[in-house]
């Protein structure tokens, strides 16, 4: 069991500079993503996209933002269970939360900050009859343990870099992998594209370009796909099949929580963007309110207002003043100081 | 006036007649958005991007179009649901030569 005083539900941006936040008000955070790094969409879907309207960034890349974010954090000691979703809620009588992630994680605090931008990345599944069968009977989605492939027969389809990266991996532990993209080109890191052409003509991977997935055929378990390529269907045997089609969000679990919803986002009250349920917060993309704008920086305003209510409920009738770090410093829980260098008071004689 | 006519189809398979500026360099997906015919999380996950797919509309009238750039034909090549008239509704901006255009926006 995992305890602290607030559990983030979403490592982006804004469930990362919670963490500071709170930690100005000593607070300890733990955060909870369902990718298996944090970032969020920022590192997941665009860490090389330059962004401008972070303040006193005229440019940023996403994934620097990212590394800033966590870098400024750190002081503050936060957890991370990541690779994991967040899945199921319960109140105790004491007014505790806990939360309990897909994989049977639980964590406990009196605040719950969902920082959840659009949901839980999932990833997107080819439509083909029967795939549902196979599932992790043959056909697996996200690779977890990469062991299992070891000198079995893969195929993996898909033309982004997790294909990519794939491939070059099972095909460095003796799989028998076979890429299988719907176009020619692929979208990836030009080393990746330069390793898989290398390793094609090793003959380590077999390249089936431009290429579909049929059909899944098998009795109990996966056996064999039919790849569809310049309209002849052929048959091949296999022990995985691996679609990689990249990951879309989804705002899943959390929908039944008891939460107020609307337009697929959480409604909060813009006083310190709680939610209907007492001691839930709703912060970031993920929430909605009059006026709402879907920006990071918007992210940051709600989870340090937020941050101020949380003290409240965490401390009740401790008294607390607002503080500006020039004039406060920063105490990590880690032991560090940081603080503005006081000036040198000197008097000038005549 | 700078407004032009856009023929919508949605998810649901209801056409919607709407007003479409050409000056404010919106794009289809921002359209749809604004006139709130899909709902939020939906569509336009990425912003934009052409990386998510989630805009990818059928054009269902001849208009000639902007021709797809590299990033936009990678995407549909790993999006689902493509047919010959896929495009993605982010990477179409809106301009006075695209009155009338009439589209469906493709399945989640």
């Amino acid at each position: 069991m995992i305890k602290t005083d607030i559990i983030i539900i979403g490592a982006g941006p804004t469930g990362l500079f919670t963490v500071f936040e709170a930690g100005l008000l000593k607070l300890k955070c733990h955060l909870i993503d369902a990718l298996p790094q944090a970032g969020g969409q920022c590192s997941e879907i665009y860490p090389k996209k330059p962004i401008y309207d972070i303040p006193g960034f005229p440019e940023i890349l996403a994934g620097d933002l990212t590394n800033n974010l966590l870098e400024q954090c750190k002081q503050f000691k936060p957890g991370f269970t990541l690779g994991e979703r967040a899945e199921k809620i319960s109140k105790e009588e004491n007014g505790i939360f806990t939360v309990t992630t897909n994989k049977g994680t639980e964590h406990q605090a009196p605040v719950v900050a969902i920082a959840g931008g659009l949901g839980s990345f999932e990833p997107r599944k080819p439509i083909l009859e029967n795939i549902s069968f196979y599932e992790n009977n043959g056909v697996e989605y996200i690779i977890k343990d990469p062991e299992i492939y070891r000198n079995k027969k893969v195929v993996i389809a898909g033309g982004g870099d997790s294909a990519l990266d794939w491939s070059i991996f099972l095909a460095n532990i003796n799989a028998d992998v076979t890429l299988v993209h719907r176009r020619n080109e692929f979208r990836g890191a030009l080393d990746s594209v330069e390793k898989v052409r290398e390793l094609k003509n090793k003959n380590q991977i077999k390249i089936i370009t431009p290429g579909q997935i049929i059909e899944l055929k098998g009795e109990k378990k996966l056996e064999s796909v039919v790849i569809s390529k310049d309209k002849i269907d052929t048959e091949y045997e296999v022990d995985h099949f691996i679609p990689l089609f990249g990951l879309s969000p989804k705002l899943g679990p959390i929908s039944n929580w008891g939460l107020e919803i609307e337009k697929n986002a959480i409604k909060v009250d813009t006083f310190d963007y709680q939610t209907n349920i007492k001691g839930i917060f709703a912060i970031g993309d993920v929430n909605t309110y009059p006026g709402k704008l879907k920006l990071i920086l918007c992210g940051f305003h709600e989870a340090t207002l937020m941050c101020q209510s949380a003290y409240k409920i965490i401390n009740p009738g401790k008294k607390n003043i607002f503080r500006y770090t020039t004039v406060s410093g920063i105490d990590g829980f880690d032991g560090t100081r940081k603080e503005a260098k006081k000036p040198v008071v000197q008097t000038i004689s005549n | 006036m700078s407004n032009i006519n856009l023929f919508i189809t949605d998810r649901d398979g209801e056409t919607h007649e709407i007003l479409a500026p050409t000056d404010m360099a919106m794009n289809l997906m921002e359209i749809i958005k604004s006139y709130e015919l899909a709902p939020e999380g939906t569509i336009g996950i990425c912003g934009g991007m052409a990386m998510c797919a989630s805009c990818q509309c059928y054009i269902k009238s001849g208009h000639t179009l902007s021709d797809m750039e590299d990033d936009e034909e990678a995407m549909l090549s790993e999006a689902f649901n493509v047919k010959e008239n896929s495009r993605l509704g982010c990477q179409i901006f809106i301009t006075k030569e695209l009155d009338g255009l009439s589209f469906e926006l493709a399945p989640e």
